[in-house]
């Protein structure tokens, strides 16, 4: 039986009480694991093999290792740990039962990408399916946390439901009565893990669980204004764009107003008349990319969404601490002269903006890291009135350039679909590099910038969406730009070969 | 105080006569040494053999019953010089460390105790971390063995034999004056087994005894002409004595098999694994019966020519399983066979590989690739010629390889370092990257995504050391990287009094969390915990300012992101000559959390007023960008897909196994990235003020909110997928 789990997640504990579990039964059990620093959060393969004690009290030659074709049970004690188990050959269709955890605790290279690295589950699941001669999976995490318990409790539970060790669930228990480590929790962890496991049966394969995204509707909320908008969306859109136009009014009103919310259907209207695809795929795409557009990250944003009270309660219930506990809030915040001349009226703005010694002088005062207590009356005060000035935004310095920029962007997407749809849907989608605040911010936008320049000196060739998308994902690869750099100089390099027309934003 | 507390193992020592042992392989060595009389046992921890130090340590009460002295060394070198008070007593002692990177350490005082050789019997316990896990280059200590001739022990991988083993070392060691290794690998190290227990024994002869009795011998001195002397006593004396002892007491076992024209002869670690591998080829079972002939070497050096001669002699073939290069033992074996004039054909490196850690599935192919060639009838049909493909060649199984990410290990949850290297890779955006010159322990990890630091690493407390050359004018200075075990066990010699005395221009970061972590939470001299057995709490400060630093800061919270950049700026940019010494002190949070939680939980039950700070990421302001994550990589920082159909990208967020240690709130503020993050503060039984000014807060922030919420356009919760 091989156990694969990551440092700090229990395969110890879990490989001690099979131990023991085995002994207290009279079996003569071995097992071995060479944790060394993979104790720290790294993966580590456990290893135990047991077998009934002989009566002449011969003693068995016991492996210190999994040997590829000859394991019965493998536990992993996370998805992609199972996964690993599959791939290094120790869980075969012959013999080995394979149960785990279908909990994702994501690696360091699946959480530094800047687009989505997360590695996919489908893929271990399937190949479960062909290589495990049983196969049990759930969220054992989830058991774990809602029983207070450790994930080593409800895979020990698991594998008692299982049935794959000629053990009775009482021995089971008096393990890990006998074993001490907090009895109670583990006992609820591990009776948790048991009935999962005696409700999963005898299937042999578990399908994986589907992506989370929520699909909003244009059925009316009964607010008369709001109601007047989703109607208008239902009658003029096509029904494959209805969810995402949902999404992207919810979005924009809440960010500002009803108004707000027109302008938005008649900025996506403008893409209806080249809508060209049955699915509704380049009109889906503006009402999702437009929304994000105008609902632009500001101060104004950032302290409407910090004061309001459904966010009090969320923070709450992530803490999960006793009711009659106090939370207090500290918010991490670090304004810059830029943020706070973006909030000037325009021509104000406008007018500091080009004075750099001026902005960096006062950016001395401006710049620094602010602890801000938001469940204090004084800042929460200061926030409450940042939010308020939603009402003023249009008149804004950082309104006015978020427009500009926006319309070049939304100009050049219709005018490359007039001749290509596929690189129209495309320059829509590049709004998804911007994003962050601050500097983060601008390196979004300088990437959006350089791959719409290259995106319209493509437009014209055949392949000019593959283009795109292939600066789209470069874009995604590093933080500084240097792969999206690489693809620009690449097509720079044909430009030249191919006169196309160059047209800025 | 050690990360894992071993006051239920401890009680195991006790075990007397005839009683069952059940525990770990390095716990019953531990046993072993107690049954043999031992007097004193020394060392230095790492993985594998940490838990023999870490359980004496917890010993003290039986240790001291016993009269037996233990002693946490400096290095692997003061280990093996510990070794010292057996060279003339008979006074059993033992020393322990990780091998082959303590032994390298401690060669200097291994050789000189070699040449003199001992009086007591003296056991070198080496944990040999090699193959999967290791985290050291990969190395074999037999070479150490054969340069110095002291005798190397390489017992079979199961508790009985260990035990056995330890006993037979030391009497090994008295009948032939030479100090003994006995070698145990890193899975024989952590094996749970069972092995009959014996009563610990008084050592016979005492350390007051022979202080109060002092004796010299200057032939034992290494010295010319004693030292002349002493190589040849080595060939003429000791050698044939150890030879005669092995062969008398039968160390090495041979285990009959009804396939007597071949053989394997094997390393006693291997032996487990060899029996797997005949299992394999339906040759041998689970209870040990062969039908192979086996000669098992539980002494790998020195050889016994004449039982190598007479278990060859008549057999066609005969493989060599030798774990490791260069093959020693094949070579021996070669020229033992030659001088003999037996024309038994030797198999061994050329089925098995030259390289690498011999598992289940290296050694099942290797015995097969022998037994094909050496004989071929003895194997059944499915093994010649097999028409099954391995499960590892089905497409949905390869299809796996672009998915599984790869899980090296990091930092931990709240760890006192990450700030560290995410100050460093700030300054590193400001000033560009420098030569970083880093040094064995946790902060090793550095190296790794998401910080990617680091350029050398060149042995333990010598990250220093390593960046010496670096010592001219140049427009960038050199960071070189040390953990506080490092700096005790050599760096402040080798390190910083090198620096000072070669007026080094480059920066040093000294790494102390309270404990030498990567080992298990030991402590060192600079620790800060009480300690009833050791004394600590000697500043590292005081200890470079000794040696003659002048440029010298201590930042006492790491977590302080901006305070690091700040400091570690100066130290790149001041005009000051001389190292630039910055010593960055946090708890390791591994222990800190084993300390405090506990006593948080009491303090939360008996309803006493406590903070929790647990730290949180707002979902709809994160734009799921991820720059904080490559800025930290804590565990607790991780992404979720959320349900927001706008995002097309992960959010960050941040799971329950937060310790609220503020890293990434420090980062998101030192490095301008955004104000997602929050920490929530907690309060656990408030008192009446604390209560009194939450319900005025509620009063008028609940106002205001509520008045906001009437404007605003209310949505109902829409539903999920």
């Amino acid at each position: 039986m091989a156990v694969l789990a990551m440092g700090g997640q229990g395969g110890g504990v879990l490989m001690d009480w099979v131990v023991a579990l085995a002994e207290s039964e009279g079996w003569i059990a071995q097992a071995t694991s060479v944790p060394g620093v993979a104790q720290r959060t790294g993966a580590t393969v456990y290893y135990v093999e047991m077998i009934k004690r002989r009566t002449d009290g011969r003693y068995p030659v016991l492996s210190l290792m999994p040997s590829p074709g000859h394991v019965d049970i493998v536990v992993g004690a996370e998805l992609m740990e199972a996964g690993r188990a599959i791939q290094r050959g120790f869980v075969t269709p012959e013999r080995t039962t394979l149960i785990t955890s279908s909990h994702r605790s994501f690696a360091v290279e699946e959480k530094t990408g800047l687009g989505d690295s997360i590695a996919d589950s489908g893929k271990v699941f399937q190949a479960a399916g062909s290589a495990a001669k049983r196969f049990l999976a759930f969220d054992m995490a989830a058991l774990a946390e809602q029983t207070g318990s450790a994930i080593s409790a409800v895979l020990f539970g698991a594998l008692a439901g299982s049935g794959v060790l000629p053990f009775s669930r009482q021995t089971y228990e008096a393990t890990i009565r006998a074993s001490g480590v907090s009895p109670e929790r583990s006992l609820r962890g591990f009776s948790a893990g048991y009935d999962a496991a005696t409700a999963a049966g005898n299937k042999r394969t578990v399908v994986a669980p589907a992506d989370p995204k929520r699909i909003e509707t244009l059925d009316p909320i009964g607010h008369a204004d709001f109601d007047a908008l989703l109607e208008d969306a239902r009658n003029r859109f096509p029904t494959g764009a209805h969810a995402m136009l949902a999404a992207g009014l919810r979005r924009v009103v809440d960010y500002q107003d009803i108004a707000y919310g027109r302008e938005y259907l008649s900025l996506v209207a403008d893409f209806l008349p080249l809508e060209r695809n049955s699915d509704a795929e380049l009109v889906k795409n503006a009402a999702k990319y437009i929304a994000v557009a105008m609902a632009y990250d500001d101060v104004i944003r950032v302290a409407d969404l910090k004061t309001r009270a459904k966010r009090f309660e969320r923070v709450r219930n992530e803490v999960g601490p006793s009711p009659d506990a106090i939370v207090n809030t500290v918010e991490f915040m670090h304004p810059r002269i830029r943020e706070v001349v973006g909030t000037l009226p325009a021509r104000f703005g406008l007018w500091m903006e080009r004075r750099p010694r001026l902005m960096a002088a006062l950016d001395r005062f401006v710049n620094k890291g602010r602890r801000v207590r938001t469940t204090t009356v004084r800042w929460f005060m200061l926030l409450y009135m940042l939010g308020g000035l939603r009402r003023f935004r249009r008149s804004m310095l950082r309104h006015r350039q978020e427009v500009a920029h926006r319309d070049a962007w939304l100009r050049a997407a219709r005018a490359a679909t007039q001749s290509d749809y596929a690189l129209g849907v495309e320059i829509l989608k590049l709004r998804r590099l911007v994003k962050g605040y601050s500097d983060t911010h601008a390196r979004g936008l300088s990437k959006f910038d350089r791959a719409l320049n290259a995106a319209i000196s493509v437009q014209g060739r055949s392949d000019a969406a593959e283009w795109v998308r292939r600066l789209h994902r470069s874009a995604l690869m590093d933080e500084e730009g240097v792969a999206l750099d690489g693809t620009i100089k690449t097509i720079e390099s044909f430009a030249k070969e191919v006169p196309v027309r160059a047209s800025a934003p | 105080m050690a990360e894992r507390s071993f006051k239920k193992e401890v009680q195991q020592l006790r075990l007397g006569e005839g009683a069952e042992f059940h525990g770990e392989g390095i716990l019953a060595i531990t046993k072993a040494l107690l049954q043999s009389g031992v007097g004193y046992v020394a060392g230095y921890q790492g993985a594998p053999i940490s838990h023999l130090m870490d359980v004496l340590s917890d010993a003290g009460e039986i240790l001291n019953e016993l009269g037996v002295h233990f002693e946490t060394s400096a290095s692997e070198a003061a280990a093996a010089a510990t070794l010292a008070a057996s060279a003339l007593y008979p006074i059993r002692g033992a020393v322990t460390w990780k091998s082959t990177v303590g032994t390298n350490v401690a060669s200097d005082a291994l050789a000189n105790l070699a040449s003199g050789g001992v009086n007591g019997g003296a056991l070198i316990i080496i944990g040999e971390d090699y193959g999967e896990g290791s985290s050291i280059m990969q190395e074999r200590s037999h070479a150490f063995a054969m340069k110095s001739q002291v005798w190397l022990l390489d017992p079979r991988p199961n508790l009985e034999s260990i035990v056995k083993a330890v006993e037979d070392g030391f009497q090994l060691s008295e009948a032939s004056n030479t100090p003994v290794m006995l070698e145990v690998r890193i899975r024989a190290c952590h094996v749970h087994g069972r092995f009959s227990a014996k009563e610990n024994k008084r050592p016979s002869f005492t350390l007051a005894q022979a202080l109060e009795n002092p004796v010299r011998d200057t032939n034992r001195i290494v010295l010319p002409p004693a030292a002349f002397a002493h190589e040849k006593e080595k060939i003429e004396r000791r050698l044939p004595a150890a030879i005669r002892f092995i062969k008398d007491r039968e160390l090495n076992e041979m285990f009959g098999g009804d396939l007597e024209n071949i053989g394997i002869i094997l390393q006693g670690g291997m032996y487990n694994g060899v029996i797997r591998a005949l299992r394999d080829v339906g040759l041998a079972d689970i209870w040990g019966a062969t039908r192979v002939p086996l000669y098992v070497m539980n002494v790998t050096y020195p050889l016994i020519d004449d039982e190598v001669t007479a278990f060859c002699k008549g057999k066609d073939a005969v493989l060599v399983v030798e774990e490791g290069q260069p093959n020693y033992i094949e070579q021996a074996l070669h020229a033992i066979l030659r001088k003999a004039d037996i024309a038994t054909r030797l198999f061994g490196k050329d089925v098995l590989p030259m390289a690498g850690e011999y598992t289940a599935a290296v050694l099942s192919k290797g015995v097969a690739d022998f037994l094909s060639a050496a004989a071929p009838g003895a194997l059944p049909d499915n093994v010649r010629a097999t028409n099954n493909p391995p499960i590892t060649t089905h497409e949905d199984v390869a299809a796996l390889a672009g998915v599984v990410p790869a899980r090296p290990a990091g930092f931990c949850v709240g760890c006192p370092e990450r700030p560290i290297f995410s100050a460093m890779k700030l300054v590193e955006k400001e000033l560009g990257p420098h030569h970083v010159a880093a040094d064995i322990g946790c902060h090793l990890f550095s190296i790794l995504p998401p910080f990617n630091i680091g350029a050398t690493t060149m042995g333990y407390g010598l990250g220093p050391a390593s960046a010496s050359a670096f010592n001219v004018k140049a427009r960038k200075r050199p960071i070189a990287m040390i953990g506080d075990g490092g700096f005790w066990h050599n760096g402040l010699t080798s390190g910083i009094g090198n620096a000072v005395f070669n007026q080094h221009d480059g920066v040093v970061m000294v790494v102390d969390n309270y404990y030498a972590s990567a080992t298990g939470g030991q402590d060192v001299p600079s620790s800060r915990a009480e300690n009833k057995t050791r004394s600590t709490q000697h500043p590292i400060t005081a200890a470079v300012k000794g040696v003659g630093a002048t440029w010298v800061r201590q930042i006492d919270r790491t977590y302080d992101v901006a305070k690091m950049r700040d400091t570690l700026k100066e130290a790149l940019t001041t005009g000051e000559a001389g190292p630039k010494i910055i010593v960055a002190s946090s708890e390791c949070m591994l222990n800190k959390q084993r300390r405090t939680k506990p006593l948080f939980d009491t303090a939360v039950k008996d309803g006493r007023r406590v903070v929790r700070e647990r730290f949180g990421v707002d979902e709809d302001v994160c734009t799921g960008d991820h720059a904080c994550i490559r800025l930290s990589g804590c565990p607790s920082l991780s992404v979720k897909r959320g349900a927001d159909p706008l995002k097309d990208d992960p959010v960050a967020a941040i799971d329950n196994s937060c310790v609220g240690c503020g890293n990434c709130g420090e980062v998101a503020d030192a490095a301008v990235l955004c104000p997602s993050f929050y920490r929530a503060d907690v309060i656990y039984n408030p008192g009446k003020f604390d209560r009194f000014k939450a319900s005025l807060r509620k009063a008028v922030i609940g106002f205001l909110q509520r008045r906001r919420d009437r404007a605003r356009i209310s949505f109902p919760q829409p539903v999920k997928a």
